[in-house]
């Protein structure tokens, strides 16, 4: 570590490493901590709500509509109208190219729109992709409490980028991967952070800012168009 | 290096609270600017939080969490150093800003760097790091709109969340019209922002290095999270191939689940939403997602001494949400200019004197630049008890003054007379004594039934407000005097 | 009237046996005596016997706030033996009552007297604002008040945020005879005193003020009330510079005022 922080412009030449240094000063300030305490000692009560206990189509209603809060547009779909609702969605837009994730269901791709395929190996350019009208994808989950769509770069999600550069993103989420609660969620994921450590993106509506008069404005940065597909 | 506004941070003098507020108070536009907007954010994180009967249970619990993790901070930094190593990461650890510059500028020029783009990071606000990188060669842009908007104007930060709450769409527009050469701009705040987006996307693509502060980063699994509404901390965190993140130690929450209580505090006390529009959690390096270089720099900076407080140490549980800020009285008025600091309100005013230690006159004042009303600490996600840490540290600035002041400290007009009215209450007769010295002494100020003016430091008072002059007989002479006995049955 | 009193006295009999204190504060003592007279009147009618032990001085608030904290130690000291053999101490005001419940044990503990924060810990449940010794403690809402007025109520912060006296004032205030009692827009937002710091930060404390004058003034009420004489004081001392014709008068003395012969 000392290696690393002479060559990145870290001090070299003091006695101890600032790692050192930064652990004996912690050490010595919380003197008042019993020796004999270990951190699960220190008592955290989770008296919050942890499930929700709504009927599944309440939570998966208020997931639309909370959604829709955001200034997002949200359909709510069958599995069999679902291609047609992404044709649609697409050329409403005016999508002439679309952005595709690996692992998409190849039902869902849209005719008469060009497709930007995204590979493992042959990546497209971040100038191909900041090029593109707009980008399709599914999801890993959808928190109905706040209306939050959630990215783990998993199957037909595909890199972050892949959702940041175009101007318009299309996300489909099936009624199942709604949970209820942010709880929940962090339950859900355990597994993926812990497992490969894949990156994940909360989405909740698009990307926004109050920073001129505290005034929301849709669209910095990131996709100023944000359409949600709830399929049954 | 040149320092454009000299805060507590940068060395050197700063001016005391109670001047600088004296300037803020007499810009009406500002004042108008802040009321506004602290009075909208205030009401609508008041909606957000009425629709959760749990807060107060999540509140706890993030306090529970901060208190647990700052016990045993030395276990929680090692584990996280190890989770983020493993992930593919490399850690670093800076005792001070000038160390925290000095890492971020070698992993830029190992890069040959000329530009970073940068996302919303207080901590380098704190280490002065766009002027250090520009001592370097570098050059540092931010890409937060508010952080834009005063980059371009030369100006600080005014608030935690809403850097530039104190302009107005009109100056903003002046503005992008002078430095971005934008032509035909109307004041609309979509025009503003899509100015922004054009200008920043083309540094975006080019940027080699990204840098970032960070929300949390879990010990258990490494994983760092930066939490937004714009999308240029998604655009900071993923498009660069390297990505440099600075955070204090206190900033390391102990599992992953514990996200589950700090992203339901953290939205809705900051922005009023129930979620931020962007969250962006990584976890080392992803390969074939976002940089395939990453850096994490521990810094301290003055951290351990507020660690080393009993009292003090629970301002180290701030999430930097600013709810403090939008409903104190005092920072509704003066804005966060007057507090010299790049941590302002009342957060601000307890955390900045305790990390650049007491003993400096401009941020000793910090602690008085309160009405001690205690709307922060009920706001506060993570249950600081603001009026309490106040409080402790004016102790803290005046036992300093007393003991290290010298004959200077010890002859300050204040410490005499508080020292002489101390005494004066120790004992029952000097104190009823002082009652009746009060009475006749006061005669040359009160002019038909009025005070209207004081003399020397309380003038103050009498600047917009009467006073009112001692009364004829003291509750206790009546008291006395109703019992007929010179002392009365309490004795 | 006295409904209630009984269940809280320890050993179930009426006022005589309880030990009950007026604190009276050293700034009404001296500047404001007519609402330690108005609270000692509101308490002997509900039949409580009212001690007043004269070696009282000051609880040690301003000293303490201010950060003149050793020097306020021998005044916690003085307090707690004062009145530590008392079933319960009440006074007209919120903040000292604050210093006491809430800063304390701070106090004791900057102290490193561990004889002094028993007895604090002992001591300061038994310590009470006027309006939650009559709501809570009393389970008295009407005093028996006479006062034909447009009155507004500004709670203080203290009182609000600190001892979380609630609603208690406005019950009382609600069940005086004959007021119109209006409500104060942003009721909650401090008006700016804070002790030292309405001289030490004058400008903005100036600044609080006239927002809080400008909704004092708003409600057309004739009088403002509160349960401190510190913030009446701030908010009575603008008003009186404006020439607004608004009184601030304190809660206890709304409480005490009754009608007249004639009217009975």
């Amino acid at each position: 570590m000392v290696e690393v922080e002479e060559r990145f412009g870290g001090r070299p030449g003091l006695m101890t490493s600032a790692r050192e240094e930064i652990l004996h000063r912690i050490r010595r300030a919380t003197h008042d901590v019993p020796k004999d305490e270990h951190a699960e000692d220190v008592p955290v009560e989770r008296g919050y709500r942890k499930r929700d206990e709504a009927p599944r189509e309440e939570i998966v209603a208020r997931f639309a509509e909370r959604v829709a809060e955001y200034e997002a547009t949200v359909h709510r779909v069958n599995e069999d109208d679902l291609p047609r609702a992404i044709a649609e969605a697409c050329e409403r837009r005016g999508i002439e190219q679309l952005v595709v994730p690996p692992g998409l269901p190849e039902g869902w791709l849209p005719d008469g729109v060009e497709l930007l395929r995204d590979g493992v190996s042959m990546q497209l350019s971040n100038e191909e992709l900041d090029g593109s009208d707009g980008v399709l994808t599914g999801c890993a989950l959808g928190i109905s409490q706040t209306g939050t769509i959630v990215l783990d770069a998993g199957e037909a999600q595909g890199r972050r980028a892949l959702t940041l550069l175009p101007d318009y993103h299309l996300c489909v989420v099936r009624e199942e991967q709604v949970v209820g609660l942010v709880p929940e969620a962090f339950q859900r994921l355990e597994e993926t952070v812990k497992g490969e450590g894949r990156a994940i993106t909360f989405i909740s509506g698009p990307s926004a800012t109050s920073d001129i008069e505290l005034n929301r404005v849709e669209g910095v940065h990131g996709p100023r168009t944000l359409e949600v597909l709830i399929v049954a | 290096m040149e320092i454009k506004a000299p805060d507590a941070f940068s060395g050197g003098k700063t001016p005391s609270f109670e001047e600088s507020a004296r300037e803020s108070l007499a810009d009406a536009q500002l004042r108008r600017n802040l009321g506004k907007a602290t009075q909208t954010i205030r009401a609508k994180r008041a909606v957000a939080v009425e629709e959760m009967p749990d807060w107060e249970q999540l509140r706890e619990a993030g306090r529970a969490l901060k208190s647990r993790t700052l016990r045993h901070l030395d276990e929680y930094l090692l584990q996280l150093e190890e989770s983020v190593k493993r992930a593919g990461g490399q850690v670093h650890w800076a005792r001070d800003a000038e160390e925290a510059n000095g890492i971020i500028a070698g992993i830029a020029k190992s890069h040959e760097a000329k530009e970073v783009v940068k996302v919303k990071s207080i901590a380098t606000d704190e280490t002065k790091l766009n002027e250090h990188l520009e001592s370097e060669g570098i050059e540092a842009f931010e890409t937060d709109l508010a952080e834009l908007i005063i980059q371009l104007a030369g100006e600080t930060s005014s608030h935690i969340l809403v850097p530039a709450i104190h302009k107005n769409r009109s100056e903003i527009r002046e503005l992008f019209m002078q430095k971005l050469g934008a032509r035909d701009l109307s004041d609309d705040p979509p025009d503003l922002a899509n100015v922004a987006r054009l200008y920043l996307r083309e540094k975006f693509l080019k940027a080699k290095v990204g840098i970032s502060g960070a929300n949390f980063a879990v010990a258990e699994t490494g994983t760092v999270c930066v939490v937004e509404s714009e999308g240029n901390g998604r655009m900071c965190t993923t498009l660069p191939p390297v990505l440099v993140t600075l955070m204090g130690i206190e900033k390391v929450i102990p599992t992953w689940r514990d996200y589950e209580v700090f992203m339901q505090l953290l939205p809705r006390s900051s922005t009023a939403e129930r979620m931020n529009p962007y969250t962006s959690f990584w976890t080392g390096v992803s390969e074939g997602d976002g940089p395939q270089e990453f850096h994490l720099v521990l810094m301290d900076n003055g951290r351990t001494e507020v660690l080393d407080d009993e009292i003090g140490r629970q301002t180290l549980n701030c999430i930097r949400c600013s709810a403090c800020l939008n409903v104190c009285p005092v920072y509704e008025r003066t804005g966060g200019h007057a507090y010299n600091s790049v941590y302002p309100g009342p957060i601000g005013a307890i955390l900045t004197p305790q990390l650049v230690g007491i003993g400096k006159p401009g941020s000793d004042s910090l602690p008085y630049a309160s009405s001690l009303c205690g709307a922060c600490y009920e706001v506060c996600p993570v249950k600081i008890n603001i009026p309490e840490v106040l409080i402790h540290l004016r102790g803290k600035v005046v036992r300093h003054k007393q003991d290290e002041g010298g004959i200077k400290g010890k002859l300050d007009p204040e410490n005499v007379a508080m020292k002489a009215m101390a005494k004066t209450f120790s004992d029952r007769r000097l104190y009823e004594g002082a009652q009746r010295a009060a009475r006749i002494g006061q005669w040359p100020l009160a002019r038909g039934g009025a005070i209207h003016r004081l003399p020397g430091r309380l003038a103050g008072w009498t600047e917009a407000r009467e006073l009112r002059p001692v009364p004829e007989q003291t509750f206790r002479e009546w008291w006395r005097s109703r019992n007929g006995s010179a002392e009365g049955p309490g004795s | 009237m006295l409904r209630g009193i009984g269940a809280w006295i320890p050993d179930g009999e009426k006022g005589s046996t309880l030990r009950v204190a007026l604190f009276i504060t050293c700034f009404n003592d001296t500047l404001f005596p007519e609402t330690g007279r108005a609270t000692v009147e509101v308490l002997e009618r509900l039949g409580v016997r009212v001690d007043f032990p004269l070696e009282q001085t000051c609880c040690g608030q301003m000293h303490f706030n201010t950060g003149y904290q050793r020097e306020a130690i021998p005044l916690v000291r003085r307090f707690v033996d004062v009145f530590k053999n008392y079933d319960a101490v009440v006074a007209p005001s919120g903040s000292c009552v604050g210093m006491v419940r809430e800063l304390y044990p701070m106090a004791a503990e900057l102290a490193h007297d561990k004889r002094l924060a028993a007895d604090v810990e002992e001591l300061a449940p038994k310590v009470f604002e006027l309006s939650e010794f009559l709501v809570n403690k009393l389970e008295v809402t009407n005093v028996g008040a006479y006062y034909p007025h447009r009155v507004t109520y500004h709670p203080t912060c203290h009182s609000l945020r600190m001892l979380k006296v609630g609603d208690a004032p406005l019950k009382l205030l609600r069940a005086v005879d004959g007021m119109d009692l209006v409500e104060l827009p942003e009721a909650k937002e401090c008006c700016g005193f804070g002790g030292t710091f309405a001289v030490k930060n004058a400008d903005t404390s100036i600044a609080m003020l006239s927002d809080k004058l400008r909704h004092v003034l708003g409600t057309e009420a004739e009088v403002c009330t509160a349960g401190d004489n510190s913030c009446l004081m701030h908010i009575g001392g603008g008003l009186k510079r404006q020439r607004a014709g608004v009184r601030a008068v304190h809660l206890a003395e709304i409480l005490a005022s009754e009608a007249t012969e004639e009217r009975k």
